[in-house]
């Protein structure tokens, strides 16, 4: 449905302001998320701390985002589209904000490394789960700006990838923590930021599925297809 | 499931517009003319029985119009012509052997303006189960007044001065009087036209608290230019613009994602 404008313009600018935030959270997440990975692929100390203090600001856009929305919902009482355009910002920026504390975390695990036994080339999977991943997301805030659900779903059925990669990945650092008992810290720190990647996968889906309830007014019935078996694996093994 | 199984439920509502509750008013095309002016136009609606139904739209779409076909108020206007059919129970309310006296009974109406008649608040009530010869006695008469104004959340606030004056009274005790005297008649439908509009915020959400009372035992149909009241008050909302229907349904899916751009841009203030 095409939008007019309202009636009473400040609504609209409420709306576009809140828009604005959502789509600077969005751009910030993607970098944050790119550098943390990077900082782990080169072990550079120094750009994991700067995602480290990066983080801050996406928390405070959500902070923003969040009183906003209520203060929107509070003044304007909003319904219908305006209603569902405020209730998407504020779970988007729920989840944007999960994805920032992630790759937090895996920055925070490049910065822990430091000095620990690594061997080389190790973190390919890694290399290969995240690029997916990134993908992933900047694929779903496109969706979300141009509120096109149709892409939004294709990154909703996508994220199966993710959770294959990651159980793969999961078995292939299992076999070289059984190898050589040296790896085990480094491996097991990847392996944590291996799940931090699947997790901001997830949490991608979950901006698909706002997406799709923003169009649609309803949400998403389908069950998403799973390839997480990592925790199956384990008694496998 | 088998076959017989199957059968032998009872069939399924027809029409998907219906709601849990069957319709207890049934229009059928509709169409009011004020002079050359046509107001209405074939207007079909199913409104269910022991729900609201709430009538939105802006300014000049009709929609008090059809309000006021539902107990033939319009008849009173001298250049106004319905056309169509209303039932209400499978009984067309235009029939010309109808007895509009009793039709006004049995469809009680609110309007916009508390509008208590210059007597005791007593006799605001009294008056229609009187005419309508609904008590035999003095002491049944009492019973009625009593009920009436506790149904209508009032009996505690004006029990010990029954015999003031209606007019005395707050505007929200006024429009809540005006309420039961609407049920006093035992009603099965109540026309609230803009009810509270006059009222305060507080008012109007005692009024909002009674209507919800209210939809256990009466068909409920109210015409609102609060988008919220609407939202609140009702189960069903029909969206008028123009002297059609746009849109008619649950109000919950109505107010979240109505299928009708028309609708869409009234309700959240995009035009009106």
């Amino acid at each position: 449905m095409a939008m007019t404008d309202h009636i009473v313009s400040s609504f609209d600018a409420d709306l576009q302001a809140l828009g604005d935030k959502l789509a600077e959270m969005g751009g910030l997440c993607e970098k944050l998320v790119g550098e943390s990975i990077e900082a782990l692929l080169r072990r550079d100390i120094p750009l994991a701390k700067r995602v480290i203090e990066w983080d801050r600001s996406i928390d405070r856009l959500q902070h923003e985002i969040e009183e906003n929305g209520i203060l929107t919902i509070a003044k304007r009482a909003p319904v219908a589209i305006d209603l569902r355009e405020v209730v998407a910002a504020l779970r988007i920026a729920n989840d944007l904000e999960r994805i920032g504390d992630l790759a937090k975390n895996i920055a925070k695990r490049v910065v822990a490394l430091e000095g620990q036994f690594q061997p080389p080339k190790l973190a390919g999977g890694v290399a290969h789960i995240a690029d997916l991943t990134l993908a992933q997301l900047k694929e779903v805030l496109d969706a979300y700006t141009q509120r096109d659900e149709r892409r939004a779903m294709e990154v909703w059925k996508r994220d199966g990838d993710i959770d294959a990669l990651y159980n793969s990945l999961f078995r292939e650092l299992l076999t070289y923590m059984m190898e050589d008992p040296r790896n085990i810290g480094f491996c097991a720190h990847l392996l944590f930021c291996a799940k931090n990647i699947e997790r901001i996968g997830d949490h991608a889906t979950n901006v698909a599925e706002t997406v799709y309830y923003l169009v649609h007014g309803e949400a998403v019935t389908d069950e998403r297809p799973k390839g997480d078996l990592a925790s199956a694996a384990i008694s496998l093994d | 499931m088998d076959a017989t199984a199957t059968a032998a439920r009872p069939k399924p509502t027809a029409s998907a517009t219906l709601p849990a509750n069957d319709p207890k008013i049934v229009a059928k095309d509709v169409n009011v003319y004020y002079a050359e002016k046509h107001a209405l136009k074939d207007v079909s609606l199913d409104i269910p029985e022991r729900a609201v139904m709430a009538f939105i739209g802006p300014s000049g779409c009709g929609k008090s119009t059809f309000l006021r076909c539902i107990n033939r108020m319009n008849d009173t206007i001298a250049s106004c012509r319905v056309v169509g059919s209303i039932k209400i129970d499978d009984q067309d309310i235009y029939d010309p052997s109808l007895d509009v006296v009793q039709l006004r009974a049995r469809v009680g109406m609110v309007f916009q303006k508390p509008n208590p008649f210059p007597k005791s608040i007593y006799e605001n009530i009294a008056y229609g189960p009187r005419i309508h010869g609904l008590a035999r006695s003095k002491a049944e008469l009492d019973e009625i007044v009593e009920q009436a104004l506790r149904k209508a959340s009032l009996w505690n606030e004006v029990k010990d001065r029954l015999q003031d004056t209606g007019t005395g009274l707050s505007g929200g005790q006024q429009q809540r009087l005006c309420i039961a005297r609407a049920i006093a008649v035992s009603p099965e439908v109540i026309l609230m036209d803009e009810p509270c509009s006059a009222l305060d915020p507080i008012a109007t959400a005692k009024i909002e608290e009674l209507i919800d009372e209210l939809r256990q035992n009466f068909t409920i149909v109210i015409v609102t230019h609060s988008m919220q009241q609407a939202a609140r008050v009702s189960q069903r909302t029909a969206f008028f613009h123009l002297g059609v229907i746009v849109e008619t349904g649950p109000t919950e899916r109505i107010f979240t994602s109505p299928n009708d751009k028309r609708t869409q841009d009234y309700i959240t203030g995009r035009f009106g």
